[in-house]
């Protein structure tokens, strides 16, 4: 039932991803193992929200890859930093987690008796029952985040993407969500997210990615983020130079279209 | 007494009967649509696309005279490229819709008023921009009732992802084939219904019985599934109701069928137990808990 059992790897092939031909993320090589908890880190602008973006399928690379090994390009629940939700639209808590379910149901099959459980097991899951017929502007900062992780386990993906999932969010409220992202680990999902609760990344994820436009570091959590490792990615500058030339570091593989540095 | 008022009119003549037709029409799909360009914030961006679809129109006039197909086929082509191309300029450059949609049918409004004013005289224009109910022809009549029913059996069809891309569009582009076009889907509809609606309302007119019932319906209800029907029942009840207005002092069909409208959203924005007025007034005591 549950899909995480078989999360693809993502393979990352010299990854640039970026607006207007300005890089965000730089020649980015890598692979997420299945199953992976990783944390991706780095001062602002550094191409973290970006590199989320590129693996929800929502940015296509200036250059390089994104593959998901045998796995099809809408296999990631993905929760953006800013969910652009009107609070004030009429739908309640039910049915906005409910939303969940478009990728398995379509736009014409009603919810059956199997998505209406998964729908309640999710609210129960993140402690909103009793909320199902509440419309989405009564709820609070915290209790909008919790429906949004409902909606995402209803998805049931093999890989969830988290874009800073715990801000302005109480210390109870995150400890349930980080249990509920130890599950997903559990059941075998992927879970790549952005944090900058350095805390947080020891407690919950064993890889994290230093990301400063480049890759500062890669590997196991404890060597990522040792002061070295974190002065060298605050040293990167966030503004990008207007007269920067045309990046040459593809020039031998013509399949690569050019960007700016 | 009753009967000669509301009535009558629709019994004894035919263009009466035409015109209520033609307009329940209308408002049946029109009003629903509207509720979603509510939700959306575009309220005003009906009355943009309305402007839109007058050079359209006018070419249509310039080509076939005051002929039906001829506009109607013109304003939709119009009205279409306008709001394809806001659209898309939003999506690829750095203006946003509202921008972009202020832009091109600025431009298209004057392109319509110039063409117009090139060859017809300004009563021809009144005519494009007023509309007439009560000259509804066969061709006319079907084809406002042939939008009405397409616009309805869209909706019906494609209602999930409408709503899901109103409340969370990236959601619906992520997860979802539909996502890119969805929003096109539903700007389709909007112009089609307001090139139906200007034959039989004018291109102005058109919009309110869009707008004013969706936003009186707002009013009375939280509930997406009430708010929907209860727009297009507002709508059709200020057809009729302006029809019956218009027959008894002889002021044009199409301001009073909005003057109508207006009055039930006057009405709504002081009663409407969604949100109205009346509520502040007298502020009950608070909940235990």
């Amino acid at each position: 039932m549950s899909a995480g059992a078989n999360a693809p790897a993502i393979r990352l092939v010299n990854l640039t991803l970026g607006y207007d031909r300005r890089p965000a993320v730089h020649h980015l090589d890598g692979e997420i193992a299945p199953g992976e908890g990783l944390a991706v880190c780095g001062p602002n602008g550094a191409g973290k929200s970006t590199l989320l973006k590129g693996l929800a399928g929502l940015l296509a690379p200036l250059g390089g890859a994104i593959d998901f090994v045998g796995a099809p390009r809408r296999a990631a629940a993905y929760l953006p930093q800013v969910v652009d939700i009107d609070r004030a639209f009429p739908i309640n808590v039910r049915d906005f987690v409910a939303m969940g379910a478009l990728a398995r149901i379509g736009l014409w099959a009603a919810l059956n008796g199997a998505e209406r459980a998964r729908v309640a097991a999710a609210i129960e899951t993140v402690g909103l029952v009793g909320f199902e017929s509440r419309t989405l502007e009564t709820l609070s900062g915290g209790q909008m985040q919790r429906a949004l992780f409902a909606r995402l386990i209803v998805q049931d993906q093999p890989i969830v993407l988290l874009d800073e999932p715990f801000g302005a969010i109480d210390g109870a409220t995150i400890d349930d969500l980080l249990a509920l992202i130890a599950r997903w680990r559990a059941e075998g999902r992927t879970v790549v997210a952005v944090l900058h609760e350095l805390d947080i990344v020891r407690r919950a994820f064993p890889q994290t990615l230093l990301l400063a436009r480049e890759c500062i570091f890669w590997g196991d959590t404890r060597d990522a983020l040792r002061q070295e490792n974190l002065l060298r990615a605050r040293a990167m500058s966030e503004a990008f130079d207007e007269r920067a030339r045309e990046c040459l570091r593809d020039a031998f593989d013509a399949k690569d279209k050019l960007h700016v540095h | 007494m009753f009967t000669d008022v509301f009535v009558t009119p629709f019994a004894d003549y035919e263009f009466m009967r035409r015109a209520l037709v033609g307009s329940l029409a209308l408002a049946l799909s029109g009003a629903p649509l509207g509720v979603f360009l509510i939700l959306r914030r575009m309220s005003l961006a009906g009355d943009a696309l309305s402007h839109a679809i007058l050079p359209g129109a006018a070419v249509g006039y310039l080509v076939a005279g005051l002929s039906l197909p001829a506009m109607t086929f013109g304003g939709l082509v119009a009205g279409l490229v306008v709001a394809l191309a806001a659209g898309a300029a939003s999506r690829f450059t750095t203006l946003r819709e509202d921008a972009s949609l202020a832009a091109f049918y600025l431009v298209s409004l004057a392109l319509g008023v110039t063409l117009v004013s090139l060859r017809g005289s300004n009563v021809d224009l009144l005519h494009v921009l007023f509309g007439s109910v009560v000259g509804l022809d066969d061709a006319a009549l079907l084809m406002l009732v042939g939008v009405s029913t397409v616009t309805l059996v869209l909706m019906a069809l494609f209602y999930r992802a409408l709503v899901m891309d109103t409340l969370d569009p990236l959601f619906l582009r992520q997860t979802s084939a539909f996502g890119e076009f969805t929003p096109f889907l539903f700007l389709a509809l909007v112009v089609l219904n307001l090139v139906a609606g200007f034959q039989a309302l004018g291109t102005l007119m058109a919009v309110g019985v869009m707008m004013l019932p969706a936003a009186a319906a707002r009013l009375w209800t939280r509930d997406l599934a009430v708010a929907l029907p209860l727009a297009a029942a507002i709508g059709a009840l200020c057809c009729y109701g302006g029809l019956v207005f218009s027959n008894e002092t002889s002021a044009p069909t199409g301001p009073a069928i909005i003057l109508a409208a207006g009055v039930v959203y006057f009405v709504s924005m002081i009663f409407g137990r969604a949100g109205g007025l009346l509520r502040l007034k007298r502020p009950r005591r608070h909940f235990e808990g």
